[in-house]
């Protein structure tokens, strides 16, 4: 399953990083959107050779007003539920043209990109058959909690407790009831050879791991936190500190899953969850019991990552908590 | 040289889909089309077609990969009915909005509810004005050309359009007809390798599936609209390459014992073969009747639709799907948006029958050349009439 | 802007509305959406480190030569993500001239 250019990859250094730009300037993203920047970050990663599939959401309308377009790489969008079916199609059908000799025999990186709703929601058949047929292909969802194109209403990936159109902060009920969905366990449970989350924030580790998705042959699904100021109501300029805070508060873990293996970024030492919802309106309204309640799950569902890392992945070397990044 | 052997007709429609040597085929199975996807597979797995096989989890999930491989450039098939073609409707306007040659067989079989796997046209009708070009087979060797020809008239360049060729569940996939199937060499002559005009690809990298705004939106269904009309022109001159290369002919309205007839049948599918027999039974008995049936139903053949009902004074149209609330048919719509402008018409009687399943005999047309006729004396005025409903 | 070159007629549309010239929404200056607040580096402060290019979301910032960054008014939103991030607070968001 991984390949030869795989165990060939040099990480990525700050200094190494690729200049390329999948995406250019010109997008019609809000200002200070978390979710273009993972998404360019991804891309970037990845690099072309590459066919970009989106579903429909914001990366898709601020990307295509046509007549103009900011993909620099072939680009096709159908619907909103069946980014994984369209790429399955778009791996099969170069597959086959390569094998019948009807186009030259080239390594192109079929992408998937897609929000939490065309992914967890809307999207999760199609993404569910796409990885049990093992298309070789990276699927990226780009995670800003809620439906944000159509208005910011909930979605099975928006937190416990937040503030969203259709779950809003009431009298009667606070917020979002349900706890969010475990994509990247549903995609371990498939078998597939890869499954990462990632964080703008730490940039190196996402890029690091969107170039290893790329390279490894099979299906590949990257969970990627994208913040969105406009949904989450919070200043243009946090975008990466609140992708920070929700990897050092533990509410989202930095891991990887290689062929059932976990290897979690260790983090032992974690912020309290309340300095990082401190900063978003959408959490505002959080009593103290819901604060407790999400900090306890948050810290249990920590140490069920470490318990699935050392059941199955005795190997790992006990890392100290990494050296901060530049970032400081 | 071509060979004629007693065949299943989904096996037939297996076998011309395999001539065509498609690089794609991505199927989701669901009664009647079953025997199609089947055969097919088989086919890739025993190495006699060299082609992708995608076993989808869904009809909207075939439907949007035979998007992404036939936007690769890649010959691409799928086949569905009923729920599963009910399924795929919101990607069937995107397949044509995007131009790409898609082609599919749809095995009519009514729509749910109540749940039912027998035939009627209600799953093809709902998807009407989808944009696809549409075409109907009346037998098993016109399922088989049909097919051939569909990549042919997808693919050429003034069409870039998916293609439907319809075919009665049950009542032609699964019954065993004579079916002269043709040598691959033969089929090389007549449908040449896939050429996209534009491609996803690396070196030219275009962007398909922006966002359209109302500044841009009509422009775009205008093309597609000037390209289905003008897609007649291009199947027609398919029918005349395939007749003189394999000396079958096909016109977008085919007629039948026509000529000095007052009274016409229209039929769309199989029951047209039913719909002869009853021409014969009643020009046994000296009355002119004849029958005319659509093969071409989208787009809609107005010329040849009036110019094959010429001379007629009465047109019994029998549909297979409903209109609810009162309307009709659609082909009796069709018929009637043809007319209404017209100095001299005929009288339409418009019948509804045959729907999930129920059977059509000879009778029942004799019944519904007999009723037309006599509303047309009394010009009874009525928007149709729903056949053989038990009324106690 | 993007609105006026959509004006094209029914024939001059690409096939399926497909959009042909690749990035080509570079024409379009997302510059023009910041309200009067741009961010400026003090060279002074500036290690080079590429905090600034890598966490712009609108590719705002390109590499030089010496290996500064130049900034590109032209994209800039003003989201002040930079200022935030810049690990030396060598960048300010400052109110712009005109």
């Amino acid at each position: 399953m991984i390949a030869q250019d795989l165990k060939e990859f040099k990480k990525f250094t700050p200094k190494t990083l690729p200049r390329e730009e999948p995406l250019v300037s010109g997008h019609r993203a809000c200002q200070g959107c978390g979710e273009v920047l993972a998404l360019r970050l991804v891309a970037k990663a990845i690099g072309t050779p590459m066919i970009a599939v989106s579903a429909t959401g914001c990366m898709e309308i601020i990307s295509s007003p046509f007549p103009q377009t900011a993909w620099d790489v072939p680009w096709l969008h159908v619907a909103f539920e069946n980014a994984a079916a369209v790429a399955s199609g778009v791996e099969a059908g170069l597959k086959i043209l390569m094998e019948k000799k009807k186009i030259p025999e080239k390594s192109i990186n079929v992408v998937a990109f897609a929000g939490d709703g065309g992914t967890a929601d809307i999207g999760l058949q199609a993404l569910s058959g796409a990885m049990e047929r093992g298309h070789n292909f990276v699927y990226v969802c780009l995670d800003n909690e809620a439906y944000m194109n159509t208005g910011i209403q909930r979605s099975s990936s928006t937190p416990f407790g937040a503030m969203t159109t259709t779950s809003p902060a009431g009298k009667l009920i606070p917020g979002q009831t349900t706890w969010k969905k475990n994509m990247p366990a549903i995609m371990a449970a498939h078998n597939i050879p890869y499954v990462a989350t990632a964080s703008p924030a730490f940039y190196l580790d996402l890029m690091n791991k969107a170039k290893k998705a790329s390279l490894i042959k099979g299906p590949a699904y990257l969970h990627v936190y994208a913040s969105c100021p406009t949904g989450w109501r919070h200043g243009s300029d946090l975008a990466i500190e609140v992708s920070r805070k929700v990897v050092e508060t533990n509410i989202f873990p930095l891991y990887e899953i290689e062929e059932g293996r976990y290897t979690v970024r260790k983090n032992n030492n974690p912020k309290p969850v309340e300095e990082y919802f401190k900063q978003q309106r959408r959490f505002a309204h959080l009593t103290p019991d819901m604060l407790k309640f999400i900090q306890d799950r948050v810290d249990r569902d920590y140490q069920r990552l470490l318990q699935m890392e050392a059941l199955t992945n005795p190997a790992a070397v006990k890392k100290e908590e990494p050296k901060e990044e530049a970032t400081g | 040289m071509a060979r004629r052997v007693g065949m299943e007709v989904s096996i037939a429609i297996s076998e011309a889909v395999k001539l065509a040597n498609v690089d794609v085929i991505s199927a989701y199975p669901i009664t009647p089309q079953t025997h199609i996807v089947e055969h097919l597979s088989e086919f890739v797995n025993d190495g006699e077609l060299q082609s992708a096989f995608i076993p989808v989890e869904s009809e909207h999930s075939a439907l949007s990969a035979a998007v992404g491989s036939s936007a690769v450039g890649a010959r691409t098939f799928t086949a569905t009915s009923s729920q599963g073609l009910a399924l795929m409707h919101e990607i069937m306007f995107v397949a044509s909005s995007l131009r790409l040659p898609i082609v599919m067989s749809v095995v009519n079989r009514a729509l749910s509810g109540p749940i039912n796997i027998w035939n009627d046209l209600s799953d093809i009708m709902a998807e009407r004005d989808c944009g696809w070009v549409q075409l109907f087979a009346i037998n098993g060797q016109e399922a088989f050309d049909l097919t051939l020809q569909a990549f042919k008239i997808a693919e050429d360049p003034r069409v870039l359009l998916p293609v439907a060729v319809n075919l009665d569940g049950f009542i032609l996939s699964h019954v065993i007809e004579p079916i002269e199937l043709l040598e691959q060499q033969e089929v090389d002559q007549f449908l040449t390798p896939f050429k996209p005009v534009l491609r996803l690809d690396p070196d030219k990298p275009v962007s398909l599936g922006a966002f359209g705004s109302p500044d841009v939106y009509i422009e775009v269904k205008k093309q597609i609209e000037e390209a289905l009309i003008g897609s007649q022109k291009v199947v027609t001159e398919v029918w005349k390459d395939f007749n003189r290369l394999f000396g079958r002919n096909y016109k977008p309205v085919e007629s039948y014992k026509t000529k000095d007839a007052e009274t016409l049948l229209i039929t769309m599918g199989s029951i047209s073969e039913t719909a002869m027999m009853a021409v014969d039974a009643l020009r046994e008995k000296g009355q002119k009747v004849g029958l005319i049936h659509i093969r071409l139903w989208r787009p809609f053949p107005f010329k040849e639709f009036l110019q094959a009902i010429k001379g007629a004074k009465v047109l019994a149209v029998l549909d297979r799907a409903l209109v609810p609330g009162g309307v009709g048919g659609p082909v009796g719509l069709e018929v009637k948006s043809a007319l209404y402008g017209k100095d001299t018409r005929p009288y339409v009687a418009e019948f509804v029958a045959g729907l999930g399943g129920r059977d059509l005999t000879v009778e029942t047309f004799i019944e519904v050349v007999e009723k037309a006729e006599r509303y047309a004396q009394k010009q009874k005025d009525f928007q149709y009439e729903l056949i053989g409903v038990r009324e106690k | 802007m993007a609105k006026i070159d959509a004006l094209m007629p029914w024939r001059e549309v690409p096939l399926g509305g497909a959009i042909l010239e690749p990035g080509n929404a570079r024409k379009f200056k997302t510059g023009d959406w910041r309200s009067n607040i741009r961010p400026v580096t003090d060279r002074e402060k500036c290690i080079k480190c590429g905090l600034c290019w890598v966490f712009c979301p609108d590719m705002a910032y390109a590499h030089r030569e010496d290996g500064y960054f130049d900034w590109n008014s032209d994209y800039c939103k003003g989201c002040g993500i930079c200022a935030r991030e810049c690990p030396k607070e060598a960048i300010q968001m400052v109110a712009e001239e005109e």
